[in-house]
């Protein structure tokens, strides 16, 4: 494929993007998640495909992102304890205009950015040492003791969580809102990626995945390497966080901020569905999942989560080149000749 | 906080009462432990679902009870069910994700916990249970310390159950298998051991201890479909800290990881408590990773 050929895919995807919240009006806030979930799989996969760091606790940006954004939102109009006191129907209504509501998003989101990507420079420090499952459990660890602090702090709403500002009247069609929100996101990071790793930071990033003792002695500076490449997840992950929180519009600490037991393992298992370590495969995978998900939350009322965590077991154990992978190794002249040698090398 | 650190060292005995408590349960979390290091060091596999087969045991016992068999009767019941289940995964499961990495059986032991967790709530409800048992209080030291019987059945019960299994692992044919496998598989094999059968009963051992452990909680404790997590979080971090085959080392850290999580959920507020566990994961494996790093290696 040369020329403008190649862009077929971006072009098509772009475009079914920018109609389909006007094609399926119902669908808008599900089809905003989406946005979101092609977001979280593909900077879990620049660190989990591409990096072969396994990660379970990007939860954590996820969360720090959403809080944030929610409580710049609420605090440079509000006090927070106050607006934290009163939920569940209290004395005070808390309005929020439209100049306020558009300026609390213009520095919740980010800030949100800022804090999660703080947050993945200081864990990243402490934990990018440890390497394979020592790493993956770690992070699960990270992801519920996040959780379970958001859970017992007060001023953040502890366990009964926090909501979104209500949005102002002028904003007609909130879903329809933020639908455009997480679709720019979503192009955003998928453009930042493919950027990122036709540089050299992508070549050092596969380096530490094929071999990272050898990289390290080529004289990369792995452990650098590392903590940047989690540091822009968190970055996209925290915006992500505060977009998702004003979508939820309901803050749980536990179910929906630091969710390690869905979100989390829903954006491996999408990097995994799709096909680890390429560049359309998270993408594909959110799609196929969130597809799936809805059909399942559709069809198998009350199963829908055993159904899920048997998907996870099955994707896994039976299907853990993904559906990139199958078509590459079914069509490798599909993928010219660069991708052929890379599959003989064995990945 | 500083106020909770007070109390305790102007009163001793709630010190003690804490530290007993959690000595206590502390048994129990050294004894899954036990069964996590046994298939990891069997089968190089870190079982995530250990939690979850505690908690499914508890569930059993919680069931049978409701039917009508006495509470302590439950208890091998629960551990042939989970016993059965645990063979059933291996042949659908694991046995595929032996031979592979070991993130592959950290996910794929994740989706298995999820599949149990949710089947437990979809079946028993989201409600916190828990089992009469139908004993009483002990109180020593003229009624300041207060220690239920049940958690002294159960802590007797554990002590019994692991001193079993080390005889079982050290005397028993399939014991010895079991150890032979884990120290060289090949040369298990060539020496006739049918590997794939010693994995099986392996990781249905393990699931049939986290049963007997889990018909306990049930009784002494309380059972939750998503308190299966802490547990397996619990018996890894112990592991890690003793070390594969240590078995002093893991009752130890298991008695140790009680009394201390008992302490620090008085001191932080017990909302904090399992923060508590979750952090001090991190914690312990920062550290031991930052120990091997001085030396350019890390934890393997």
């Amino acid at each position: 494929m040369t020329g403008w050929t190649r862009y077929i895919g971006h072009i098509v995807l772009v475009a079914v993007g920018l109609a389909a919240p006007f094609l399926f009006p119902n669908h808008q806030s599900q089809m905003a998640e989406l946005w979101l979930f092609i977001v979280f799989a593909l900077t879990w996969d620049l660190l989990g495909g591409q990096m072969g760091y396994n990660s379970f606790g990007n939860v954590v940006f996820i969360g720090v992102g959403m809080y944030t954004c929610a409580l710049v939102q609420v605090g440079l109009i509000y006090s927070i304890s106050d607006y934290n006191a009163a939920r569940g129907g209290g004395g005070t209504v808390f309005t929020f205009d439209y100049t306020q509501y558009l300026e609390g998003l213009a520095v919740g989101l980010p800030a949100g950015a800022i804090t999660g990507a703080l947050a993945a420079i200081i864990l990243g420090n402490f934990v990018l040492g440890m390497r394979g499952q020592y790493f993956a459990i770690c992070t699960l660890g990270l992801g519920v003791a996040a959780a379970e602090i958001a859970n017992g702090w007060e001023w953040i709403g502890a366990g009964s969580g926090m909501t979104a500002p209500n949005a102002p009247a002028e904003i007609d069609d909130i879903s329809r809102f933020y639908y455009f929100f997480a679709f720019v996101l979503a192009i955003v990071t998928f453009v930042a990626i493919t950027w990122l790793l036709r540089t050299r930071f992508g070549l050092a990033v596969n380096a530490i995945r094929d071999d990272e003792d050898k990289a390290e002695a080529m004289g990369l500076p792995t452990k650098r390497i590392k903590v940047i490449a989690w540091t822009i997840s968190g970055l996209f992950l925290g915006i992500a966080g505060g977009i998702l929180g004003n979508v939820k519009r309901f803050i749980d600490p536990i179910d929906v901020a630091f969710s390690g037991s869905t979100i989390g393992v829903w954006m491996v298992l999408m990097a995994i569905l799709g096909g680890k370590g390429t560049l359309w495969g998270p993408v594909i995978g959110a799609i196929v999942f969130q597809i799936t998900k809805e059909l399942f939350w559709t069809y198998l009322l009350g199963w829908q989560r055993v159904a899920l965590g048997l998907m996870i077991v099955l994707i896994v154990v039976f299907f853990p080149e993904g559906i990139l992978g199958w078509v590459r190794e079914r069509f490798p002249q599909l993928f010219g000749r660069r991708v052929q040698s890379r599959a003989e090398e064995g990945r | 906080m500083l106020d909770n650190i007070s109390i305790l060292i102007a009163a001793p005995t709630i010190t003690l009462d804490l530290v007993i408590n959690g000595l206590l349960i502390g048994a129990l979390f050294a004894l899954t432990a036990y069964g996590m290091a046994l298939v990891w060091g069997v089968m190089r596999i870190i079982n995530v679902a250990q939690g979850e087969f505690v908690i499914l045991g508890g569930y059993m016992t919680y069931a049978l009870t409701t039917a009508g068999l006495p509470p302590l009767l439950t208890i091998p019941c629960a551990a042939a069910i989970t016993f059965a289940l645990g063979y059933v995964l291996h042949y659908a499961v694991i046995t595929r994700i032996v031979d592979r990495d070991l993130f592959v059986s950290v996910l794929a032991t994740f989706g298995i916990s999820i599949v149990i967790q949710q089947l437990l709530n979809t079946v028993f409800g989201g409600d916190v249970r828990v089992v009469d048992a139908g004993l009483g209080t002990q109180f020593f030291m003229g009624g300041l310390i207060a220690v239920s019987e049940i958690k002294i059945a159960a802590f007797l019960l554990v002590c019994v159950l692991a001193l079993v299994l080390v005889l079982f692992l050290k005397r028993s044919r399939l014991g010895q298998a079991i150890r032979a496998t884990a120290q060289n598989p090949r040369a298990a094999r060539v020496l006739g051991i049918d590997t794939n059968r010693v994995y099986a009963m392996t990781f249905a051992l393990n699931a049939a201890i986290c049963g007997a452990c889990g018909s306990l909680v049930a009784m002494a404790y309380t059972i939750h479909p998503y308190i299966g997590l802490p547990y397996t979080i619990r018996s890894f971090m112990i592991v890690v800290v003793a070390g594969l085959g240590n078995l002093p080392g893991v009752v130890a850290a298991g008695l140790g990881l009680g009394a201390a999580e008992n302490i620090a959920g008085f001191v932080l507020g017990t909302q904090f408590q399992l923060a508590f566990v979750f952090s001090l994961l991190v914690v312990v494996l920062v550290w031991r990773n930052w120990r091997l790093s001085r030396k350019r290696q890390y934890l393997k």
